[in-house]
């Protein structure tokens, strides 16, 4: 029996039992996120750790005279100990409800139907990745990374007779090839290889693919100074910047609470280009389309066209607070399955339409630096370069940028490219993240680099 | 402004049975569990093993704008277990804790240390994991069963009242954090080691707009107050006034001129030092940065192995330890995760670099010293070197002595944003209030102060170092690291501290 069915078995009966012994007016959903996983460390393309994980964490919204208390719990797999557990836990509930103050934005638990998706996969035997990853070290390729691989499952129930999973065998490999340039200075390519299907010759064609850029890596960085520059932000670029927008971007509460950095988009006062159009869309079958509540979320849903904001992401709690209309956005309403739409700039003329300016494949550690101005800063970071005329002449030092998103995506973005890439989450804190996104590369002119 | 709370007004009163039920201990009935009898069970599965058990409560509990936002508990669970085979260990984390499940893991990871240990990274040994035995309790203070819930969670609502002195304040944020921490590490080489934590977070925020413009402004910014320790961290007589003082700081700052884009002289206060130290101190010094472990996420070092003992990292004025036994510090504790016995050591003396921050397995590794912070997230995450208590020693200024020292600078105050390069150099840090320096006296206050530097230049600019009255100890538990990911608890101390000469920068006009 597969790890899932067995986590999948578990909660189904752990449910059954807790719901048979709410009382009258009580009401819970019950939410799995359960995996099995081998998290596998690389440093110079050795083994630095090894890390098989199982874990089934159990979470309990207790609703009761309008009122919610959340507990979660990691589960043994035992039925009987794990009932008396959370069974101990819905009478501290219960014991809490009768103290805590109502609250009057709580949303009711209601059956939303069934939704089910399986996401079998074909992962690797590990012994065929340490021989493939024996085969690069004796090509002398100093890989650091991380493989991770195994099973997920999310699953929710409620009182209601609500009943939804997602499940998904999946691995990724996110890796990076170092290289000495000449001056002696450590410089970088980034590669990320992941999916449900392992193959060994696509790993082999990725890891080719990659190891074919640290030649141009090896000539002398070119050191820029502080000012304005053309930009080529790559998918994985762009897909760092999209994520600004799930950080207090396009969350509704976050705007009425003074929170979103949208807010002047938001309020009429700048437009983004024609050219960005981004949306939640659930066609990539990366993440459940269910939310914590239950809630189904609609396949597709537009956030920014136009220029402007069409749809920001709205829980059904911060609907009721507000009096609107939901779109059963999760709780954190950020983006869970972002797609940017494509442009026309083809992959061959990129560095052409650039000119004369920076190709940049990574950024690192983006933070907002004046929030309500959109202004955000980061490092270039990995394979990242100087391009002259259509040409690439040279790696460059890392630089720090300060820009606004309503620039990028603004009144500087001329253009994006014809194709998106699907990059896979490799978030893993706490657990297995699920998800992705689909981001084409953007063209922008004049973004500013301070240090 | 809300009045104090009455029985009448307070929306917590409570409606029937006893006034103190419940009190703020949640008692859940765990999974019965004996860490030695399952040692006993798995230690033949390998040439050694270790077996690390964790138990740990987390609650959360918040309000905003008057009304109950958050009331909610993790509890946490499971086993670690170490196999050592062939020069590897390989680890299986668990929630599984019948005989079976322990079994299954251990011999999985067994199993996986076997196949690694052909293409491990280098010959790990039990030298790595010394044979201690030990118990430590941290300060645990007045825990939460001498608290009803009912009153923590009117607290927090008045606190909300309180930080909302205007219509502008639009969001108006308390919030608490109460964690119990049980870990119990037992090895086949006869280590036995306890080890409990009690902690408290809290958080006090404000966010104003008005005139298109939008201020947030916090008690020592959001994450920085957690210490070890119980209830006696929440005076809420001085608290639910220091809201206030918060909620007027936000509504000024509406009205307040840019920071100037200069350079100027800059005093950071404690609970901004505590970035300064984290970002450009803690984690350049970690060794396993400095051995490539962390090169694919976290980033690497511009620290090199030859730098110690030999690198001026700063000023003279300059001392830097890393401390577990700093009492009520948010990451004390008396062993690493594994079996270390943590100590207090300099890792910068006046302004030299003498030691790095790694545990057994990377100092074996690089041949240097190193420190007892070798620390896992929880059960489910394989210990890796991380910060613990990492603080500047004070010096002697006084902070009216400092900002006397200023002609034209600015002090600033409360983390608002972070971001540095991946290999520790290049930073930009931003922070909630920024008080203008003229002529040796601060004149008035500024929104959206910012500052940048490269890390050995800008320490080598410290110019004074604050007193014990300037200081206080901070944290955070979210300091991220590791593949896969751990966050983490660390604390930090540290006294107000003045650099020269500082490219400062504020928000657009």
């Amino acid at each position: 029996m597969k790890t899932t069915d067995t986590h999948r078995d578990l909660f189904q009966a752990l449910s059954n039992k807790i719901y048979s012994s709410l009382h009258q007016g009580e009401s819970m959903t019950l939410q799995l996120a359960a995996e099995h996983q081998d998290y596998l460390r690389f440093n110079q393309t050795r083994v630095r750790q090894m890390t098989q994980v199982e874990q089934i964490r159990l979470s309990m919204r207790f609703q009761s005279e309008g009122r919610r208390v959340a507990f979660s719990l990691d589960l043994t797999s035992d039925l009987h100990a794990d009932t008396r557990s959370v069974l101990s836990l819905l009478e501290r509930a219960r014991e809490e409800i009768k103290v805590l103050p109502e609250d009057p934005f709580l949303s009711p638990i209601e059956n939303h139907g069934e939704h089910h998706e399986d996401h079998p996969g074909t992962l690797p035997p590990l012994p065929e990745l340490l021989e493939a990853m024996g085969f690069y070290e004796k090509k002398k390729l100093d890989l650091a990374g991380l493989y991770a691989g195994g099973s997920l499952l999310r699953a929710t129930t409620n009182s209601q007779g609500l009943y939804q999973s997602f499940s998904s065998d999946s691995f990724f490999l996110d890796y990076s090839l170092f290289t000495l340039n000449v001056a002696g200075e450590n410089k970088a390519v980034k590669g990320l290889y992941a999916g449900r299907s392992w193959s060994t010759p696509a790993f082999h064609e990725e890891m080719t693919t990659s190891a074919a850029q640290l030649p141009v890596l090896g000539t002398p960085s070119k050191r820029l100074e502080p000012g304005r520059y053309r930009v080529f932000f790559s998918p994985k670029a762009v897909d760092a910047l999209i994520g600004m927008f799930s950080w207090g971007g396009v969350s509704y509460a976050a705007y009425r609470q003074g929170e979103s950095a949208l807010q002047k988009l938001m309020d009429g006062e700048v437009r983004l280009s024609p050219h960005f159009r981004l949306e939640e869309d659930f066609g990539l079958s990366l993440t459940p389309r269910f939310n914590s509540l239950g809630e189904i979320t609609p396949t597709s849903l537009p956030i920014i066209a136009d220029g402007e904001v069409e749809n920001l992401l709205i829980s059904s709690r911060t609907a009721r607070e507000y009096g609107i209309t939901g779109n059963h956005a999760d709780s954190a309403e950020a983006l869970r399955s972002p797609v940017m739409a494509p442009g026309n700039l083809a992959s061959e003329d990129i560095l052409r339409r650039l000119g004369t300016g920076l190709y940049l494949s990574n950024l690192h550690y983006l933070n907002w630096s004046d929030r309500f101005n959109a202004r955000f800063t980061g490092m270039t970071r990995y394979a990242c370069f100087w391009v002259e005329d259509g040409q690439i002449v040279a790696p460059i030092k890392d630089l720090r940028f300060d820009e606004s998103l309503f620039t990028l995506f603004g009144s500087a973005l001329e253009a994006v490219t014809d194709r998106a890439e699907i990059i896979m989450a490799t978030d893993t804190y706490n657990q297995r993240a699920l998800g992705g996104t689909k981001v084409p590369g953007i063209l922008v002119d004049g973004v500013r680099f301070t240090l | 402004m809300s009045g104090p709370i009455t029985m009448e007004s307070n929306p917590l009163s409570y409606r029937g049975g006893n006034v103190n039920a419940p009190s703020l201990l949640i008692t859940p009935h765990w999974p019965g569990f004996e860490p030695e009898k399952a040692l006993n069970l798995i230690q033949k599965e390998a040439e050694w093993v270790g077996l690390r058990w964790v138990r740990e409560t987390t609650q959360r509990r918040s309000a905003r704008n008057g009304l109950p936002e958050n009331n909610g508990a993790h509890f946490s669970f499971g086993v670690m277990i170490e196999t050592l085979i062939d020069g590897h260990i390989a680890y299986a984390g668990t929630s599984d804790l019948s005989d079976q499940g322990l079994l299954r893991a251990t011999q999985a990871a067994a199993l996986k240390a076997k196949e690694m240990a052909t293409r491990k990274a280098y010959a790990a040994s039990i030298k790595e994991r010394p044979t201690s035995v030990g118990r430590y309790e941290g300060p645990k203070g007045r825990w939460l069963d001498t608290e009803a819930l009912a009153t923590l969670s009117g607290h927090l609502i008045e606190c909300t009242h309180r930080l909302k002195v205007s219509e502008a304040i639009v969001t108006a944020v308390a919030e608490v954090s109460l964690i119990e921490s049980e870990v119990w590490y037992l090895t086949s080489s006869g280590t036995n080691l306890q080890q409990r934590q009690f902690m408290t977070g809290q958080h006090f925020g404000a966010i104003a707009q008005g005139s298109g413009e939008t201020q947030q402004r916090s008690l020592n910014g959001p994450t920085a107050r957690c210490q070890q320790g119980g209830l006696e961290a929440f005076d809420w007589d001085q608290l639910e006034a220091a809201c206030e003082g918060v909620g007027e700081q936000a509504l000024a700052l509406l009205k307040a001129d840019n920071c100037p884009n200069e350079s100027l002289d800059l005093i950071l206060a404690a609970d901004q030092m505590l970035l300064q130290i984290h970002e450009s101190i803690g984690h350049p010094l970690e060794l396993d940065r400095i051995l490539g472990d962390e090169r694919n996420y976290a980033g690497w070092s511009f620290i090199k192995p030859s730098d110690f003992g030999v690198l001026q990292y700063g000023s003279p004025l300059m001392n830097v330890t890393f401390d577990p036994t700093y009492p009520g510090e948010f990451a004390s504790y008396r062993f690493d995760d594994g079996g270390a016995p943590a100590t207090r050591e300099f890792l910068i003396q006046e302004g030299l670099l003498v030691r790095g921050l790694g545990g057994l397995e990377s100092q074996h590794r690089l041949g240097l010293q190193g420190v007892a912070n070798f620390r896992s997230s929880g059960w489910n995450r394989a210990p890796i070197d991380r910060m613990a208590n990492i603080n500047l020693e004070p010096g002697h200024s006084r902070l009216e002595d400092m900002i006397q020292q200023v002609e034209r600078g600015i002090l600033m105050e409360a983390n608002r944003s972070w971001s540095i390069d991946d290999v520790r150099k290049k930073f930009q840090f931003g922070c909630e209030i920024g008080h203008l320096i003229e002529d040796g006296r601060m004149t008035r206050i500024l929104k959206n102060p910012n500052y940048r530097g490269v890390t050995v230049p800008f320490w080598h600019a410290l110019a004074a170092v604050g007193d014990l009255s300037t200081s206080n100890h901070f944290g955070t538990p979210y300091c991220g690291k590791g593949e896969p990911q751990q966050m983490i608890r660390v604390g930090h101390a540290s006294p107000a501290c003045l650099f020269r000469d500082i490219e400062v920068f504020g928000g657009a006009s």
